[in-house]
């Protein structure tokens, strides 16, 4: 079964939907279940909704903001899954940050007394 | 004489502490658009119904120079009176004292009515508007709010609670009114959060305003956690009095008969859903051909609109309605409609309102989004609540019931009383158009024409599988039913169902997916 959602209209669903008054003033957009498309409103929350992207094991996102205390690792360097790779300070804890996987230091973003934001990405392991 | 001058001096107190935080505040609390705690209570209740307890209660408290403060009433108004003639139980908080701030005799006054509800079986209103807790107080203040939830959870089931936020209700104070079954919010007025703008800007560096973060609209949209919306604190009251015409007093009661009335003339049931399945129409307008006075009282109406909820009378008895809204994402279930449903269902099932589901949906909505929220654990409390549900269940099958959908929405395999199909129904294991595809995925493959033949075997499908016969054969439906004869059957089903009783497994609670 393939699951799709597709926004474009159906000139077939359009044609017959003229005729149907009480949709009419609305934005009617489809909304495909299954093989089956479906004339429907959506909802703001629906709309609005995150689109899937995949996180690859070596990208370290701050999950708080903070400032950062101590950064443990070089750019290039060889790390191993488990090493402290920095601390940073967020909501009153010092918050140790661990090296994810094997490999070596692509990206590294962030260094003694920086502050980061939520979201920000810290450093990269490839 | 002596009495006399005893009773002059009984009424110079109740004067003093009616002023509440006294003419400043007051006037603070008019120019914030609010009215005063007493005024709420007046405009709620029946006509000179309020009868006030504990006017006279001060608090203790006794550091950082709270012994030399005196707070009227210990800034919460509570009392009995009536509404439609009959007896509730209220509390208003009162802003103008000590920005109603919840010390330990405060939530004693509150709980000593909430407990007076409880005993004498009425329903509990309680008015939220209240800076938090009393910081002065310490732990008693945390004492207090513990007392509240503990009860409001005692309750739960067996009276109606309503609450209405007129005010900022933050931090802990929010999970009263989350306990309860019904939160009205006022728009502009209402403030709901569990961390203000301020903690959040400094914890998190992230900057919103007090409205966006918890308002009346957000709770109503996005949350979930309001059911009713007003512009103004009047139409709020209304609404309250609205709500209350449709509710029993108790578990052990039956809401009370009202006069039985036929649905408007302007609804016309045979010219609202079309017969294409994959049209739109209002669900609403189809509840309002089928309750008396066309009058239908929608709950959470901005929340998780593809589902829709609410009370009606039919034949002056109250019904509760759960239907598949097909104008809103098709009318599918998902994480926030199930659970919107699934509460429903068991406020109705806890105060012995039958239920009558009108169903009309495609199935779930796909989505890694919905995967990843946990539709699985969501979806579960439809049919969780269904099927624990023993009030009688009246299903109605309009157009589309395919795959999971047609289970959960009160099939007769969930134990419903009555299961109905309009004559359009298509009740199957998915759309046509995927049936199909599958089903005849080899004679289509090697057509010499493959889309001509999925056309084909699409119509074929829809002509043997998608109608409402091969369900009425095996007894899953006890009857098809014309449209215009919907009313009529809902409320024969509704009168013979009235001495309804089961038996379920002896248990302490079951473990429903929460």
């Amino acid at each position: 079964m393939v699951k799709k959602m597709i926004n474009e209209p159906d000139s077939n669903i359009e044609n017959e939907l003229s005729e149907i008054p009480c949709v009419k003033k609305l934005k009617c957009k489809i909304l495909q279940i299954e093989e089956t498309k479906y004339r429907t409103t959506f909802t703001k929350k629906f709309e609005n909704r995150k689109k899937y992207l995949p996180v690859p094991p070596g990208r370290i996102i701050s999950t708080l903001p903070g400032t950062v205390l101590d950064v443990m690792v070089k750019n290039n360097e060889t790390v191993k899954e488990g090493q402290p790779l920095m601390i940073y300070e967020a909501m009153k804890m010092k918050n140790r940050v661990i090296v994810p996987v094997n490999g070596k230091v692509k990206i590294l973003n962030v260094k003694k007394g920086d502050v980061v934001c939520k979201g920000q990405l810290i450093a990269e392991i490839e | 004489m002596a009495v006399n001058k005893k009773i002059l001096e009984l009424k110079k107190r109740r004067q003093q502490v009616l002023l509440g935080g006294g003419e400043q505040a007051i006037q603070k609390q008019v120019a914030m658009g609010k009215l005063t705690a007493r005024e709420r209570i007046m405009s709620i209740l029946d006509k000179n119904s309020f009868n006030e307890y504990d006017l006279f209660v001060e608090h203790d408290a006794r550091d950082f120079d709270m012994d030399k403060k005196v707070l009227h009433g210990d800034g919460v108004v509570v009392g009995t009176g009536t509404i439609h003639k009959k007896p509730v139980c209220i509390f208003a908080q009162d802003f103008t004292v000590a920005g109603g701030s919840l010390g330990f005799m405060h939530s004693r006054k509150i709980t000593k009515i909430m407990d007076h509800s409880l005993k004498m079986k009425m329903p509990l209103i309680g008015i939220n508007d209240s800076g938090g807790a009393r910081i002065q107080e310490g732990v008693n203040s945390l004492a207090g709010y513990g007392e509240i939830f503990f009860r409001n959870t005692l309750a739960s089931g067996v009276i109606p609670q309503i609450s209405v936020i007129l005010g900022p209700c933050a931090g802990g104070a929010v999970y009263s009114p989350a306990l309860t079954d019904f939160v009205f919010v006022v728009d502009k007025i209402s403030k709901m959060f569990i961390t203000g703008p301020e903690v959040i800007k400094t914890v998190l560096g992230e900057e919103i305003s007090m409205e966006d973060l918890g308002g009346a609209r957000v709770h109503s949209e996005i949350t979930g956690n309001a059911h009713f919306f007003a512009e103004s604190e009047e139409e709020c009251f209304e609404q309250i009095k609205k709500l209350l015409s449709f509710l029993p007093w108790s578990n052990q009661e039956k809401a009370v008969r009202s006069k039985p009335g036929l649905p408007k003339k302007s609804f016309d049931i045979t010219s609202i859903v079309p017969s294409d399945p994959r049209q739109p129409y209002d669900v609403r307008d189809l509840v309002k051909c089928i309750v008396d006075g066309s009058d239908f009282l929608e709950v959470q109406e901005q929340w998780a609109r593809n589902i829709v909820i609410g009370f009606g009378k039919i034949g002056g008895e109250t019904v509760g309605f759960v239907c598949n809204q097909p104008l809103v994402l098709a009318g599918v279930l998902d994480v926030d409609s199930s659970d919107k449903a699934a509460r429903f269902i068991r406020f109705c099932d806890a105060f012995n309102i039958p239920i009558i589901t009108l169903v009309d949906l495609p199935g779930y909505l796909p989505g890694v989004d919905q995967e990843h929220a946990g539709v699985i654990r969501h979806g579960a409390k439809v049919l969780y609540a269904y099927s624990e549900a023993t009030v009688p269940k009246i299903t109605v099958i309009i157009r589309k019931a395919y795959g999971g959908g047609y289970i959960a929405m009160n099939s007769r395999h969930l134990r419903a009383d009555f299961v109905f199909a309009w004559p359009g129904a298509e009740i199957a294991v998915m759309g046509p158009e995927g049936a199909a595809n599958i089903i005849f995925r080899k004679e289509i493959m090697s057509a010499e024409d493959p889309e001509k033949m999925r056309k084909l075997k699409i119509k074929e499908y829809k002509e043997k599988f998608a109608n409402p016969y091969v369900a009425a054969a095996r007894g899953y439906i006890d009857s098809v039913i014309e449209p215009a004869e919907t009313r009529m059957l809902l409320h024969h089903a509704v009168e013979v169902s009235a001495r309804k009783e089961i038996y379920l497994p002896k248990k302490k609670h079951g473990i429903p997916p929460f």
